[in-house]
C-alpha cells in the first residue's frame, strides 16, 4: 500500500480524494486545508485524519507521496517541503504562478530523485494521446498551422472574490483554463520560440483576464493559434479542441472524437483517404473507479504506479515539461505588457457625456439601428 | 418501476461521441415546446416515466405537464439531482464555501436563517437537505417516485468514505418525499458494497451497462453484480453513446432478467418506437 496524504481541499482537491480513497493500492492516510469549513466536512464525514498544517501533517503520518491541490501560488512551499524529505508529489496545474518558482523545485525534485507530476489531465485523454500519436508518426506530411481553443462558461457576470480571480494567486483564465490548452500544444508541437500578438481580455472579470488570444511561433515555420475563453455561455463544461493542417491532411481533436481528412490512404496507420473518425468509445482506455473523466483516474493511477516504482518509468506529465507550460505563460504575459494597455479590457467605462456616441459606435448597436440584421 | 424509462441527455447538448451532434441537439432542444414534443411521443409509444436531471428547463417542462394534469395522468418522473454542472463551473469560480452558499435556498425568510445557521455549523447533512429541497422545488405537484443522486455526486462521496450522506439523503426522500432513492453511479460493485455496509437493503441503483464496457469499472464485476446482488438494477448506456449497433446492445442488456428497467433517450419518434420494441421483444423471449 502507499500511504497518501492531501492538500487543499477545494474543487481538484475532493476529486483526488475520492479517487485515491477508493484505489486499491493506496492507503490515504491523511487530508489538509486551511479553510475551517472545507475541513468540518470532512472531520465529521470522512475517516481519514484532518489537519490544517501540512508541515504537522506530513511529520505525523510520513506519507510516501503528497497531491498538493491549493491555489496555485501555494503550491511551492509544500512541494519544497516534501520534496526535502524525499516525498513523491503530484501538483495541480500550472506547477506555479512564478517561473522562478517553477524552475526552483523542477530542479530540486529530480536532484532529490522524487517522482514529479503534474495535473494536466488533458494528455491522458484517449482522443488527444491518439492526436498526439498520429502526428508523431507523421499522418499529416509536414505540420505547418494549428489552432488550440478552449471554451467553457466560468465567469459569465461580475462576481465575488476568490483566488481565481487575483492574479498573484494564480487566478485568472491563464493560468486556470489556457495553461491546459498551452500544456496539450506542448505536448503535441513542443514549446514554442516566441509568442507575438497577445490579448488579454477582462470581459466580466476586474482583477484578472477573461480570455487570452496570442500567435505562437516556432523556429521550423510552424505557426499556432491560441484562443481560450471562460466566459463562454454556449458551452456546458469546459470544451478543448485543436485543430491541425498539414501539407498531407487535417486533424480535429476533443475530449471525445477525433476527425482526420488524409489526401492518401495510410494502410500503415489505418486511414483512409478523405476523412476518418475515432470516438471516444473506442480510444479511451477503463480504469478501475469512475469519477467525472477517465483521465482524472488514469493521471492519478500512473503516479501511483511510478511511486510504487513499476512501469512506466517515462516521466510522462513530470515537472519538467510542466515547467515548459509555465514558460510560455512567461511569454505571453511579456508579450502582453510589452504591448501596453493592449488588450486590458473592452474599453474603460464611458462618462456621461461621451456615453451616447460610444454605445452608437458599438457595432450590435448600428445592426439595430439599420435593421439590416434581420 | 417501469421497464421503459425515458432519459433527458439529448436534449441538453449530452452527447458522449461528437460535441458536434451535441451542440446541433442543445440547438433544436432550445425551446420547451420541442422537448415536450418528443416526450409527447414517448407517452404517446405508452412510455410512462421520464427520467430527468434538475435542469433549470425542466422546470418549464413540469409548468406544462402541472396545466394539462388531464393529458398526463400517468406520467411520472424520476427526478437526478443535483445538476452537477451549475455548481462545477461555479465551484471553479467561488470556491466551496461560497458556492453552498449561493444555493442555499433564498426565496423564504425561514430557509435563509436555516440556511445561513446550518453553513455556520457546518451541519452539511442540513445542508444536503435543503439542496434537495430547492432542486425539488420544480416537482411540485408531480408523481416522483424515486429521486436519484446524480453519479458525480454519488460516486465522490462514495471515494470520500462519506457514507452518511447516502443514508441521509435514502432517508430523508423517504420521509420528506415519501419516495424511494435511487443512486446512479459508474462504479457499481464499491457502490453495493458501501450501501449494504451502510444498512440500505435492496437498493436502487442505475449504472451502465453494455458489452463495449463503456463507463464502466469491468464488465465481468457488473455481470457479476446482476447476478449474484440483491438490488434493483436500472441500467442506462446501453448503447455504449451510440457505438453499440441498438439490436446486439439490447438483446446482451435483456439476458439480464433482474435488471428491473432500462433507460434510454431518443430525439425522433421512429427511435423511440425502434428501442422501446426492441426491449420488449427480448425481455419477452
Amino acid at each position: 500500500m502507499i500511504k497518501a496524504a492531501l492538500i487543499g481541499l477545494g474543487k481538484m482537491g475532493i476529486s483526488h480524494c475520492s479517487i485515491l480513497g477508493a484505489h486499491p493500492d493506496v492507503d490515504l492516510c491523511a487530508v489538509c486545508d486551511t479553510s475551517r469549513f472545507n475541513l468540518a466536512a470532512f472531520e465529521k464525514y470522512s475517516p481519514f485524519q484532518c489537519f490544517d498544517d501540512y508541515r504537522e501533517m506530513i511529520q505525523t503520518c510520513g506519507p510516501d507521496c503528497v497531491l498538493i491541490a491549493t491555489p496555485t501560488r501555494f503550491h511551492a512551499q509544500p512541494a519544497l517541503f516534501a520534496i526535502e524529505r524525499g516525498i513523491h508529489l503530484f501538483v495541480e496545474k500550472p506547477l506555479c504562478v512564478d517561473y522562478g518558482d517553477a524552475l526552483e523545485l523542477t530542479t530540486r525534485a529530480e536532484a532529490r530523485g522524487v517522482v514529479n507530476q503534474v495535473g494536466f489531465h488533458n494528455r491522458f485523454i484517449g482522443s488527444f494521446r491518439a492526436a498526439k500519436r498520429l502526428l508523431e508518426l507523421g499522418a499529416l506530411g509536414e505540420v505547418y498551422h494549428f489552432v488550440g481553443e478552449a471554451f467553457g462558461p466560468v465567469v459569465l457576470r461580475a462576481r465575488a472574490k476568490t483566488w481565481r480571480s487575483s492574479k498573484t494567486e494564480g487566478g485568472g483564465c491563464l493560468y486556470d483554463y489556457a495553461s491546459h490548452v498551452i500544456d496539450l500544444l506542448c505536448s503535441f508541437f513542443g514549446e514554442p520560440s516566441g509568442v507575438t500578438g497577445t490579448t488579454f481580455k477582462k470581459i466580466f472579470s476586474t482583477g484578472v483576464e477573461d480570455a487570452i488570444y496570442s500567435t505562437l511561433l516556432y523556429d521550423c515555420g510552424l505557426s499556432g493559434q491560441l484562443s481560450v475563453n471562460w466566459s463562454e455561455p454556449t458551452h456546458r463544461k469546459m470544451s478543448t479542441r485543436v485543430t491541425v493542417w498539414g501539407k498531407e491532411g487535417k486533424l480535429d481533436v476533443n475530449s471525445q472524437e477525433l476527425k482526420i481528412y488524409l489526401r492518401r490512404d495510410r494502410p500503415d496507420l489505418a486511414l483512409e483517404a478523405g476523412w476518418n473518425f475515432r470516438y471516444m468509445t473506442d480510444l479511451v482506455e477503463p480504469v478501475t473507479f469512475h469519477l467525472r473523466g477517465e483521465e482524472y483516474t488514469a493521471q492519478l493511477d500512473y503516479f501511483i504506479n511510478r511511486v510504487k516504482g513499476g512501469r512506466p518509468q517515462a516521466n510522462m506529465n513530470g515537472f519538467s515539461s510542466a515547467l515548459a507550460t509555465n514558460r510560455v505563460i512567461e511569454r505571453l504575459l511579456g508579450d502582453r505588457s510589452s504591448a501596453g494597455n493592449r488588450g486590458q479590457g473592452l474599453g474603460a467605462a464611458p462618462s456621461r457625456r461621451n456615453f451616447t456616441s460610444w454605445f452608437a459606435n458599438l457595432p450590435r448597436f448600428q445592426l439595430f439601428r439599420n435593421e439590416r440584421w434581420k | 418501476m417501469d421497464k421503459i424509462l425515458f432519459g433527458d441527455n439529448q436534449f441538453f447538448g449530452i452527447n458522449h461521441l461528437s460535441e458536434e451532434r451535441a451542440a446541433l441537439q442543445s440547438i433544436r432542444f432550445k425551446n420547451p415546446e420541442a422537448i415536450i414534443k418528443v416526450l409527447d411521443w414517448a407517452y404517446a409509444l405508452n412510455i410512462k416515466t421520464f427520467m430527468c436531471t434538475t435542469h433549470e428547463r425542466i422546470g418549464r417542462i413540469c409548468s406544462h405537464l402541472r396545466a394539462n394534469p388531464d393529458k398526463y395522468r400517468d406520467l411520472k418522473i424520476f427526478p437526478c439531482m443535483p445538476y452537477a454542472h451549475k455548481y462545477a463551473n461555479m465551484l471553479t469560480e467561488l470556491g466551496v464555501f461560497e458556492t453552498m452558499k449561493r444555493f442555499m435556498p433564498g426565496s423564504l425568510i425561514g430557509a435563509v436563517v436555516k440556511g445561513g445557521a446550518v453553513l455556520a455549523k457546518s451541519d452539511f447533512v442540513s445542508m444536503m437537505k435543503l439542496l434537495v429541497d430547492a432542486e425539488m422545488r420544480m416537482f411540485e405537484g408531480i408523481r416522483t417516485p424515486v429521486v436519484f443522486l446524480q453519479n458525480v455526486v454519488t460516486d465522490l462521496l462514495l471515494g470520500m468514505k462519506m457514507k452518511d450522506f447516502f443514508v441521509a439523503f435514502y432517508e430523508y426522500i423517504q420521509d420528506r418525499y415519501g419516495a424511494e432513492a435511487g443512486f446512479i453511479t459508474m462504479n457499481p460493485p464499491l457502490l453495493l458494497d458501501t450501501l449494504e455496509e451502510s444498512g440500505i437493503r435492496n437498493p436502487i441503483v442505475c449504472f451502465s451497462m453494455n458489452k463495449k464496457g463503456f463507463r464502466m469499472p469491468d464488465v465481468a464485476a457488473c455481470e457479476k453484480a446482476l447476478r449474484e446482488r440483491e438490488f434493483r438494477p436500472v441500467a442506462m448506456q446501453v448503447l455504449a453513446a451510440g457505438a453499440l449497433g441498438p439490436r446486439e446492445a439490447i438483446e446482451y442488456v435483456c439476458r439480464f432478467r433482474n435488471i428491473r428497467s432500462i433507460l434510454f433517450g431518443a430525439s425522433s419518434y421512429e427511435h423511440i418506437r425502434e428501442t422501446k420494441e426492441m426491449i420488449e421483444r427480448y425481455t419477452s423471449t
